[in-house]
């Protein structure tokens, strides 16, 4: 690593949402020199190429598309006398903290008294699904698309499918109504659409029909996408015309520079593991936004990169309780796909940016959910829960002074 | 680009097919001085057998003792070790095990330490299952033995027949691409061949068309003396952080008709497991089959248990120029000025410097002219492998467009100009890395098609001016 050769009261990597709404905050908090750098050409993470509603009702108390939401974002950091770098990756990070940026100058490193990580989420590839088939061009993510689509104005085809049907894909459907693009069907492994109503019927409303318990089995062209052959519940196959494949949703953090680093990761989220003040396995790193978990809303991670800049602040002033001893929160069973924050430090505070728990289920299951502390249960709830939905359970639910390891388990019975 | 027609007078050779093993006859005969022409059917070159393979350097330590494979592999190893640094290709010295995981397998190792000893590679030694895992901590406990390679490295499969090529382009050589050869006649001094762009004369002909090389054989001698198998590989890939499972190369205890399924890191610093060897008829198409990708995800973890955790980011599918014979099937038509490289299976790769100079010594016989270069040109690759400094390291990079393999918009531009400037994304994506990664293009999908705007003979996306 090169020598340091800057200084920031604050890094924050990432300008999406969650580290716009952290950086403005921090200056408001009357925090130094906060930096927030994006890799991309411009600040304002995924909004910029959501150019459609709902964003901003919680942030600005109106109705925005995407664009103009991730414009307002950066202008209002900007404004608060945050710094905002665009086209500067970051490389590496390590203790210190300090953190390695590769720009158009090449590599340098600066160090800050803390670390904000809101680097947010992608979605899930075709390759990692296992989808068969050929590898012609047309295939592409919902934020590929998006990119082409809004940024660019380039068509990469007309007809495509859309396989999922959590909320990305219909902000899918929506991004190929501007250039005249009509997807021909959406794809759902499911028994029903993911995200909820009213979205689920908005396909019905433009027309495209939703196959439901239909899987994608193989993609068919050379240089272009041709057809594709999905396969329904009774195991038959059919093939289907097409020129385009939009793989939207399954969204992953995008935790790369985390795994790569000394900090600690949760496999189950897929993120960094924090404690309810948004810490980080070393605490002089924080984390806020979707890179936590897949996924929330903008206006979800917005308000989660705001609050952690509350603990950053009271970090620099040494004001945070001290990260050791922590009670560790652990999942059991394969229902539970996670639950943060991973680990408890102090006293179930109200000032904490985490006041519940965020769970995800790997499948649809019901039961009851209990939380037991050292094998003891101390709260639980009859639920009947779907995947990629939001879970809360309040962090009051722990009694004061425990000691131990929280556990949550599912105890399911048939749906 | 000019068309066939307008060269006029005639080469002294004409090399169909621009994979790895006609980039590196087109180098060697320039090399020697000879006029080359490289007719390659697709619109950029590595468009079939040789776009997909495992990137590995062999040293043909499991080759047949004393054949031609084992000879090409021998020589192709020593060149490109005596070469690569000039052209700027990377070399990881990985070493390979070969691990034996039953009772049987064990007891065939001695006898491929002996096979490996006759083909030259004296240097291998046994090794303890414990032994073993204190080299490799990641494999599976359940192993029973392996024995050492240390010279079976990493190099980069797609930039080495780039150097190759573009040296032999920077010697005089030229490249037509779209360029089918449809037919042609001998008139007893050299070739007038009849290609989709035009007449091509030719005074020797090498025929390296690799998958079609039966086609090619029938339409320009009439006749077939092999058929092409293809023979499918699937491969998974692993993202970055899986590469440090593996120090070696994971070889398997081969069969009699495959090399088996490898485990090993890519010079780009993934980690891949396969391939696969499957019989099929098509010759154009490798489909990948969801279930056996999950098979080797599962074989993978098999190997190294810790790969559990990690993510898949690429899956691709190769064809191999098989036969219906293992060997390779190189031969020199006497009275016909041409020479047929076929059946250049899985080791074409290691072996492709020295089929080139096998090849040279044949066409040579039929009375090729000219006189080597005496300052021949050496033109670099950019690096784009891990063993070495990148350009997203280096000031004036442009900054990093394709930010999973960190390519920076210089090295888009580059890949885009020059006399093998890419044509298509994949074209690109073999000479950059681009979308290779674990978004796969969802963060730089859009700024690519903003580079490479009105760039590229296949365009990303459609223009929609309103």
């Amino acid at each position: 690593m090169t020598e340091p050769a800057e200084t920031a009261d604050v890094v924050i990597v990432g300008a999406g949402p969650a580290g716009l709404a952290a950086a403005r905050e921090l200056r408001a908090l009357g925090v130094g020199r906060v930096l927030v750098l994006d890799r991309e050409r411009a600040a304002g993470g995924i909004p910029r190429h959501c150019d459609h509603p709902p964003f901003g009702l919680r942030e600005f108390n109106r109705l925005m598309r995407g664009p103009a939401y991730a414009r307002r974002l950066a202008t209002a950091a900007e404004a608060a006398g945050a710094e905002i770098r665009t086209g500067a990756t970051v490389a590496a990070l390590r203790p210190g903290p300090l953190v390695e940026i590769s720009t158009d100058a090449g590599l340098s490193t600066v160090a800050a008294r803390a670390v904000l990580l809101a680097t947010g989420v992608r979605e899930k590839t075709r390759a990692a699904r296992l989808i068969g088939g050929t590898k012609p061009g047309g295939v592409l993510s919902t934020g590929a698309l998006q990119g082409l689509v809004h940024l660019d104005r380039l068509r990469p085809f007309r007809r495509p499918v859309v396989l999922g049907t959590e909320l990305v894909a219909f902000s899918a459907l929506l991004t190929c109504r501007h250039l005249g693009i009509r997807p021909v069907a959406m794809i759902e492994p499911g028994p029903r659409p993911t995200a909820r109503w009213p979205a689920g019927l908005f396909p019905r409303l433009v027309g495209v029909p939703i196959l439901l318990r239909t899987e994608l089995v193989a993609i068919e062209g050379d240089e272009r996408v041709t057809g594709v052959v999905v396969r329904d519940a009774g195991g038959g196959t059919r093939r289907i015309e097409t020129d385009g494949v939009v793989v939207s949703g399954q969204f992953l953090p995008e935790a790369s520079l985390v795994r790569t680093s000394h900090l600690a990761l949760d496999p189950g989220s897929g993120g960094p593991a924090i404690d309810q003040y948004g810490r980080c396995s070393d605490p002089a790193f924080f984390a806020a936004g979707n890179l936590l978990r897949p996924v929330e809303t903008a206006g979800w991670s917005w308000n989660e990169g705001r609050l952690v800049a509350r603990s950053i602040a009271r970090a620099l002033a040494a004001d945070l309780p001290s990260p050791a001893p922590g009670l560790a929160v652990v999942r059991m069973g394969d229902a539970l796909k996670f639950a943060l924050p991973q680990r408890l430090v102090g006293t179930p505070a109200a000032d904490a940016p985490h006041r519940a728990f965020q769970l995800r289920v790997t499948r649809p299951a019901a039961g009851r959910l209990r939380l037991l502390l050292d094998g003891a249960e101390v709260w639980s709830e009859a639920v009947d829960l779907l995947p990629e939905r939001r879970i809360s359970v309040p962090l009051s639910a722990v009694p004061e002074g425990a000691r131990g390891t929280l556990a949550f388990d599912l105890v399911e019975t048939a749906r | 680009m000019a068309d066939a027609r307008t060269s006029g007078d005639r080469f002294d050779a004409a090399v169909i097919g621009a994979g790895v093993v006609g980039c590196a006859i087109a180098r060697r005969l320039a090399l020697e001085g000879a006029r080359v022409a490289v007719l390659e059917k697709a619109p950029d070159i590595l468009d079939g057998a040789s776009k997909g393979n495992s990137g590995i350097l062999h040293t043909g330590f499991d080759a047949p003792p004393g054949s031609l494979e084992a000879a090409c592999i021998a020589d192709g190893y020593r060149e490109y070790l005596e070469i690569h640094e000039k052209l700027n290709l990377p070399l990881i010295r990985s070493g390979a095990l070969v691990i034996a995981w039953t009772e049987e397998e064990e007891a065939a190792l001695p006898a491929l330490m002996e096979q490996a000893r006759a083909n030259g590679v004296d240097d291998v030694d046994l090794l303890s299952a414990e032994e073993t895992r204190r080299l490799e901590p990641a494999i599976a406990p359940t192993l029973k033995a392996s024995f050492r390679v240390p010279r079976e490295y990493l190099v980069d499969p797609w930039s080495a027949p780039h150097a190759y090529l573009l040296q032999a382009l920077a010697n005089g050589a030229r490249l037509l691409r779209d360029c089918e050869v449809t037919g042609g006649a001998f008139d007893g001094d050299g070739w007038r061949l009849e290609t989709s762009r035009g007449a091509v004369a030719a005074r020797v002909v090498v025929n390296a068309a690799g998958l079609f090389g039966d086609v090619v054989d029938e339409r320009l001698v009439g006749r077939r003396e092999f058929e092409i198998r293809p023979r499918k590989g699937q491969f998974v890939v692993f993202d970055k952080t899986a590469a440090a499972l593996a120090g070696h190369i994971l070889l398997p205890v081969p069969s009699k008709t495959t090399k088996g399924i490898v485990v090993c890191r890519t010079a780009w610093g993934n980690l891949l497991v396969g391939p696969t060897a499957e019989e099929q008829e098509d010759r154009r198409r490798a489909d990948l089959v969801p279930e056996t990708l999950a098979a080797l995800r599962r074989r993978g973890e098999a190997i190294l248990p810790a790969l559990a955790g990690h993510e898949i980011t690429a899956a691709y599918a190769g064809l191999r120029p098989a036969t219906e014979r293992k060997d390779y099937r190189i031969r020199a038509h006497e009275g016909l000025n041409y020479v047929t490289v076929g059946g250049i299976r899985s080791t074409g790769l290691s072996a492709a410097l020295g089929i080139a100079r096998h090849v040279q010594g044949l066409a040579a016989a039929f009375g090729l002219s000219g006189a080597p270069p005496a300052a021949p040109a050496w033109p670099q690759v950019p690096a784009i492998a891990e063993d070495g400094p990148r350009d997203w390291q280096a000031a004036g990079n442009g900054g990093i467009v394709c930010h999973c393999e960190r390519v920076t918009r210089r090295e888009v531009e580059a890949a885009l100009e020059g006399p093998l400037a890419a044509q298509s994304l994949a074209g690109l994506k073999r000479r950059t890395r681009v979308t290779m990664g674990r978004c796969q293009g969802f963060y730089c999908s859009a700024e690519l098609a903003a580079i490479t705007r009105g760039r590229l003979a296949r365009p990303m996306a459609e223009e929609v001016h309103d």
